[in-house]
């Protein structure tokens, strides 16, 4: 697996930068915490259901499915898949994941 | 050491930001056009922006010893209506001679539309005539894989040669088709979206340091105008040499910017 192009041992990278990925794995946990909590929007669905949300957790599932290029690969799971171009803008912004029906 | 930040929109910055940019090393940027946050509803309003391109920005970045270039486009984020962007381009030739104006850009697709692409197709049509240089903008998040990949294909089909357009905003799954195909990467530093100073740094030591290049792109959103020294600290925290750190962050910039025959920097 190790082909040595970062500089830093294994140990290093652990020693070095456990503490602040110790925080981003606390903040999803936050995050999916605070949408259970949070005042049900009753003209939505389940907000875990979200294809935000779903994305979301498919993706942290890829983090420890055995398989490397985890960051090349969640970037895929996070991107619109089609090849066409669309009709007409329908917004200026992004989402972060791609909508349902344009998914896979 | 000296750096370059090769995209930056110091129009929504501050003076203080110049400053310290300064004070951290940096030497020269280059600012390419973009959306105002909001869509500007005049060609008046864009000979304005332009005119603060190439002669506003320049002085008051002079004034903290940075030199300062620019791009010029209507950005693709203002792009849906194809005759508002057709009177937009017909004013760009006015500024092209300027001293400071490096090229095109930054060009690209925002939702990877039709008439984003037609836009688009305009620009790289004018690039051609005028033999001008392209920075390329991808779009944001869920749109960037599909979106660069149009983009590679419309240049190419323009009959533009790829070592004289960037395409930037590169991330672990674009960086290595652009790079594959001839093209010069740009990869944008940012809190939220597109790539911390850590993963650039991981990109750089899979992908390697020929034809790309680290910028901030600064704007009115979540950005950070030291984001480029501090990727730079990131590559000093795990020993890469500072021949790697200059040629990523100076170096690069500098073989790629001098192709315009309009960038120019002391010493």
């Amino acid at each position: 697996m190790s082909d040595g192009s970062c500089p830093l041992t294994d140990t290093e990278v652990v020693d070095q930068y456990f503490l602040e990925h110790r925080a981003k794995v606390l903040d999803v946990a936050a995050f999916l915490d605070r949408i259970d909590r949070a005042v049900h929007d009753s003209t939505a669905g389940d907000s875990l259901t979200d294809y935000r949300v779903e994305t979301l957790l498919a993706c942290i599932a890829m983090l420890h499915d055995g398989s490397g290029d985890r960051a090349r690969r969640i970037q895929e799971r996070l991107s619109d898949q089609t090849v066409d171009p669309i009709d007409a803008a329908p917004m200026q912004g992004a989402t972060g994941a791609p909508a349902a029906e344009a998914d896979g | 050491m000296k750096y370059i930040d090769p995209h930056i929109h110091m129009v929504s910055r501050t003076t203080d930001d110049y400053r310290r940019m300064a004070q951290a090393g940096c030497v020269a940027i280059t600012e390419p056009a973009f959306w105002a946050g909001f869509d500007r509803c005049s060609v008046e309003g864009f000979r304005d922006y332009f005119r603060q391109l190439t002669v506003v920005e320049p002085a008051r970045a002079a004034q903290y010893g940075i030199a300062h270039h620019t791009w010029l486009c209507i950005n693709p984020k203002e792009a849906e209506d194809v005759g508002f962007a057709r009177e937009v381009l017909s004013i760009i030739p006015e500024f092209l001679d300027a001293p400071t104006v490096l090229g095109i850009g930054e060009i690209g697709l925002n939702k990877n539309s039709r008439n984003e692409l037609e836009v688009f197709a305009l620009h790289l049509e004018l690039a051609v005539q005028r033999n001008q240089m392209v920075l390329v903008h991808t779009p944001h998040l869920e749109d960037k894989r599909k979106g660069t990949l149009l983009i590679m294909d419309a240049v190419e089909n323009a009959g533009l040669t790829p070592d004289r357009v960037l395409i930037d905003h590169v991330e672990e799954h674009t960086v290595g088709d652009v790079l594959d195909r001839g093209f010069w990467a740009g990869m944008t530093l940012y809190p939220d979206t597109k790539c911390t100073p850590q993963r650039a740094v991981d990109i750089l030591e899979r992908w390697g340091t020929d034809r790309i290049w680290l910028n901030s792109a600064g704007d009115w959103g979540d950005s950070d105008p030291l984001a480029v020294p501090k990727a730079r600290m990131e590559m000093r925290r795990r020993r890469h040499p500072e021949a790697m750190i200059e040629q990523v962050t100076f170096g690069n910039p500098i073989a790629f910017l001098s192709r315009s025959g309009h960038f120019r920097i002391d010493g």
